[in-house]
């Protein structure tokens, strides 16, 4: 525990009700969505504007205690695991105020603890729409949305949360508040501190602040489901369909193991013996949403798929999105523990990634569902296992490990949005190389000397 | 610290359910409780890390985690929400039973839930003279125990705007029934809970002049216990084992077709949480008790759906309607169509829905007496919700949440009324 003097110190900043020292709520920001072990941290934090969160990031270091800023906790990476050495945490969650949304400009100024699916809901009122949409976006922040750089189902077309971070207001470990990017489409002022920013996972700076750009809403869309009997004529439908010039706004994938767990599930009378599903969905003017959409079927039917369901209105859509929907829910009730993949890949090599995956789940006897983002190459093999079993348990990080190996030697990466944290660190170097570690390691401690910034995440200790 | 391992051992058994929490965090968005605290132990996530920390001797402080523990609706929105499915009500009433007995009840709480509760005959004689004396009835009551109709003992609070005891309980009133079924055929089992016989006779009444309506016979035994939720959340299993003896040597007679409440709760609880927690019932009780669940059943879903009564098309009269989903009817029981058909079968009135119609209201029994800060800031959402809509009038389909609305709406000089949808119903009818 900090000294009472220290305790004091914070509570003068952020008010008595804001610093948590019982054991029973430090407990509770020990861990966060990553199946990894928990840290319990020294004391937790919650400024309630964003001066009290530079003065609280000072204090940290002045003291050298290390900081983990955390959202809403549910990244998968361990990214939120506090430091053993009397770290601290310090909530984002109560500087939550859109501070603007604006209309004419195309863009939006919120404070980090803002809930994503708030937010868009916010820009919607108003006409507009903010893409990145990622399964958590019920409780994730926009500033846990931009340290993971998260993405969503509507990647492939719209982009990720890198592609609407026009400018970043953040804290260095000093507390100074260092300001890049802008309100405007365009800015060169200076170094892309922004983007740095982007996917740096708290180890780099503190923000207060971010600007994001939004975007007019498509008009119209159009949902259909297609179902095949091998998983590499799902892929030859991806292609076909990007050949075709056109981009889905989700192009998502289920392989047979996780179609059969829905089905238990849901009942939902899914065709347990196909091999894979694909659910497209294509939006813009209503015009060119019918022509990409016919495109589609024809591809889909020159590829072979055994069966297609086209939606006719938005009830028959919300049906049809039924089992995806259902995928983690699924997949989650089947056992007690569910370890949460994102190893990509180039989306040619779907078929090869879904292949050898199962051939590891088989070599491990464990159970893997894999589902995703078909059109990125974005894959979710999803372990159901029970960690309590701590034979399985290891036989399950052997098949995590041999995923990333095979996902790299097809050319693909470790993480596609659920960032590195903890979880991953040890594999940086193979995806990247020396020199990549030793760079990012010397421009954190140039930044961070004490390495009070969520250390031992991304590049390690 | 071998008490602790105690306490770890028999947290143990709930291991099984505990480790299906995948830790997600997706509760996160819907418990009312975080949305007005912001932290973590408050929300289901929290709860259930400090429960298998407390299991694993991990934590020292069980105390703190008893407290983080009981701060909690009970409403259920959080296990209806999960990904990973997880028996939320399941774990935290078994831990409530765990770590309420090992730490011990006070004795305030014993006394009620013990010595009155279980003793139905002098409840109510207590309470029948409670009700000439309001007032004087007041003295330390905010150490007093859960559920909702725990306000039946309590009938001022500081500055609560509480519903007082009815003047005449259901009860002193109409002793008993027993009629046989008329022209709809079928007899019921009426149970109108502690809030139904003691606080909302209105609610109660109504329920007979609508089955007289449609000629169903109805078996009202007398000495109905409390249907056993304010003991079980407040973790007093001796108690609340009484309870269930009670009613069930009553409603394993009489005959009937189904057992209907107007209470969700009271629903709720016998059709979900009695089979939940019969395990060391003998084997008799157990049948009696499966009996039950397949029997109870909440009176606007009666209505609808067994005796057939729907609008053909909802009325579009001059007074507006709105109503809320309370948690134990939406989440637990899954009716949601029913009341609002049965408020569209009237001429008078119009339904008009509020935004976030199932969040919940705050109510959820001793909550409202132990945070009660908490409590109204949640009630406060509702009420918003309940005033922007203009309608002059909020129903609902369990009086607890008909406790909180009025409470939260009269404070504020709002000048809505609060109805149970069955009372809106039987209005209508000659
Ligand atoms: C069910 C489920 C579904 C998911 N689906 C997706 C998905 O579809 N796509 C996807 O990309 N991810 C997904 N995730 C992962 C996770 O939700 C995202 O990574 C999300 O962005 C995390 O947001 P958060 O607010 O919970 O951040 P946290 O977990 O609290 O924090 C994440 C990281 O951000 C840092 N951070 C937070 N705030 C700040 C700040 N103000 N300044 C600096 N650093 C900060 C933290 O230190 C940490 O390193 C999913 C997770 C779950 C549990
Ligand atoms: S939503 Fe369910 S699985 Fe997820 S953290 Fe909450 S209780 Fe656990
Ligand atoms: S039961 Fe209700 S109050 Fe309790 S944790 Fe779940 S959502 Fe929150
Ligand atoms: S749920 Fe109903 S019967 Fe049970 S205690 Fe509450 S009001 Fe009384």
């Amino acid at each position: 525990m900090p000294s009472a003097a220290l305790i004091k110190e914070f509570e003068a900043i952020v008010g008595k009700d804001n610093v948590f020292t019982s054991e029973a709520d430090r407990q509770s920001y020990s861990y966060d969505s990553a199946v990894l072990e928990a840290v319990v941290p020294a004391l937790v934090v919650r400024p309630t504007s964003t001066e009290q969160l530079g003065k609280v990031v000072r204090l940290c270091n002045e003291n050298g205690n290390p900081i983990t800023v955390r959202g809403a906790g549910t990244n998968l990476s361990g990214g939120t695991i506090p430091d053993p050495r009397e770290g601290i945490v310090i909530l984002t969650n109560s500087l939550n105020r859109i501070i603007e949304i604006n209309e004419e400009d195309l863009y939006a100024v919120v404070e980090p603890g803002v809930v994503t699916a708030k937010f868009a809901a916010e820009v919607a009122k108003r006409g507009l729409f903010y893409p990145p949409d990622p399964g958590s976006q019920a409780v994730s922040t926009l500033g846990g949305n931009v340290a993971e750089n998260a993405g969503g189902l509507r990647g492939l077309k719209y982009g990720v949360t890198k592609d609407y971070v026009m400018g970043i207001e953040f804290f260095d470990v000093n507390g100074g508040l260092v300001k890049t990017g802008s309100r405007t489409v365009k800015c060169v002022t200076g170094y892309n501190l922004a983007g740095l920013m982007v996917a740096s996972e708290g180890t780099l700076g503190v923000f207060s602040n971010i600007v994001l750009k939004l975007v007019p809403p498509p008009q119209a869309s159009k949902a259909m489901m297609a179902v095949f009997d091998d998983v590499n004529k799902a892929s030859e439908a991806v292609a076909g369909i990007i050949a075709a010039h056109v981009v889905p706004c989700t192009l998502e994938f289920m392989d047979q193991a996780t179609i059969r767990y829905v089905d238990d599930f849901t009942k939902a009378g899914l065709p347990r013996d196909a091999q894979a599903i694909l659910l497209i969905e294509v939006d813009g003017h209503a015009g060119q949403v019918a022509e990409d959409a016919e495109k589609v079927e024809k591809v889909l039917n020159k590829v072979g798929a055994t069966e297609i369901k086209v939606a006719k209105d938005a009830a028959e859509k919300f049906k049809l999105w039924e089992a995806r929907r259902n995928a983690l829910p699924a997949l989650a009730r089947a056992k007690p523990t569910t370890v949460l993949e994102d190893a990509t890949v180039p989306r040619s090599k779907i078929p090869a990634m879904v292949k050898a995956i199962n051939d590891i789940a088989a070599k491990y006897n464990i159970s893997i569902g894999t589902f995703g983002h078909a059109g990125d190459g974005n894959l979710h093999p999803t372990i159901l296992c029970d960690r309590r079993d701590k034979h399985e348990f290891e036989r399950v990080e052997h098949a995590v490990d041999e995923i990333f190996d095979v996902a790299l030697s097809l050319h693909g990466t470790l993480s596609g949005e659920h960032g590195i944290g903890m979880a991953k660190s040890k594999w940086m170097e193979k995806e990247t190389s020396k020199a990549t570690i030793e760079f990012s390691r010397n421009m954190k401690r140039a930044i961070d000397p004490k390495y009070i910034l969520n250390p031992g995440k991304i590049i390690g200790a | 610290m071998a008490d602790l391992t105690k306490l770890a051992k028999l947290l143990q058994e709930l291991d099984d359910q505990m480790v299906g929490c995948m830790k997600c965090g997706m509760c996160q968005a819907v418990c009312p409780v975080f949305a007005e605290t912001m932290k973590e132990a408050d929300v289901t996530r929290g709860k259930i890390a400090l429960l298998e920390n407390l299991a694993k001797e991990m934590i020292h402080d069980a105390a703190g985690v008893q407290e983080k523990l009981n701060k909690c609706l009970l409403c259920g929105s959080c296990g209806a929400n999960c990904p990973s499915g997880v028996k939320v009500m399941d774990i935290f009433l078994r831990a409530r039973v765990i770590v309420n007995t090992y730490m011990g009840l006070s004795p305030v709480k014993k006394a009620i839930l013990r010595g009155m509760l279980t003793k139905p005959a002098l409840f109510n004689a207590l309470l029948d003279l409670g009700s000439k004396f309001q007032g004087i009835f007041t003295s330390k009551v905010d150490d007093l125990l859960g559920s909702s109709c725990s306000k039946v003992l309590s009938p001022v609070i500081g500055d609560r705007h509480f519903v007082g005891l009815a003047k005449q309980s259901l009860h002193s009133k109409i002793k008993a029934l027993d009629t046989p079924a008329g022209k709809s055929g079928k007899r019921v089992a009426f149970f109108p809970g502690c809030l139904g016989d003691k606080m909302f006779v209105s609610v109660a009444e109504a329920c007979l002049k609508v089955f007289e309506h449609h000629g169903v016979g109805v078996y009202m035994p007398e000495g109905q216990a409390c249907c056993g939720i304010p003991a079980i959340s407040s973790g007093d299993r001796v108690a609340y084992d009484k309870l269930v003896k009670i009613n069930l040597d009553l409603f394993s007679k009489g005959g009937f077709d189904y057992l209907v409440t107007p209470c969700a709760t009271c629903t709720a609880t016998i059709k979900e949480i009695w089979p939940k927690l019969m395990d060391e019932y003998p084997a008799t009780m157990r049948d009696q008790i499966r009996a039950l669940h397949d029997k109870v059943m909440d009176v606007n879903q009666f209505v609808v759906d067994v005796l057939g009564v729907k609008p053909e098309a909802p009325a579009k009269g001059a007074v507006k309607v709105t109503f809320h989903d309370s948690c134990h009817m939406k989440k637990s029981l899954g009716v949601t169509s029913q009341p609002r058909a049965l408020i569209g079968m009237n001429p008078k009135y119009e339904l008009v829905e509020m935004a976030e119609c199932d969040r919940c209201c705050g109510s959820g029994g001793s909550f409202n007496l132990y945070h009660y800060d908490l409590s109204k800031q949640i009630g406060e959402r509702k009420r918003d919700n309940i005033l922007a809509t203009g309608a002059q009038i909020v129903s609902t389909g369990c009086p607890a949440c008909m406790l909180q609305m009025t409470d939260m709406l009269s404070q504020h000089g709002a000048k809505v009324a609060v109805k149970h949808s069955i009372e809106l119903y039987a209005d209508s009818l000659r």
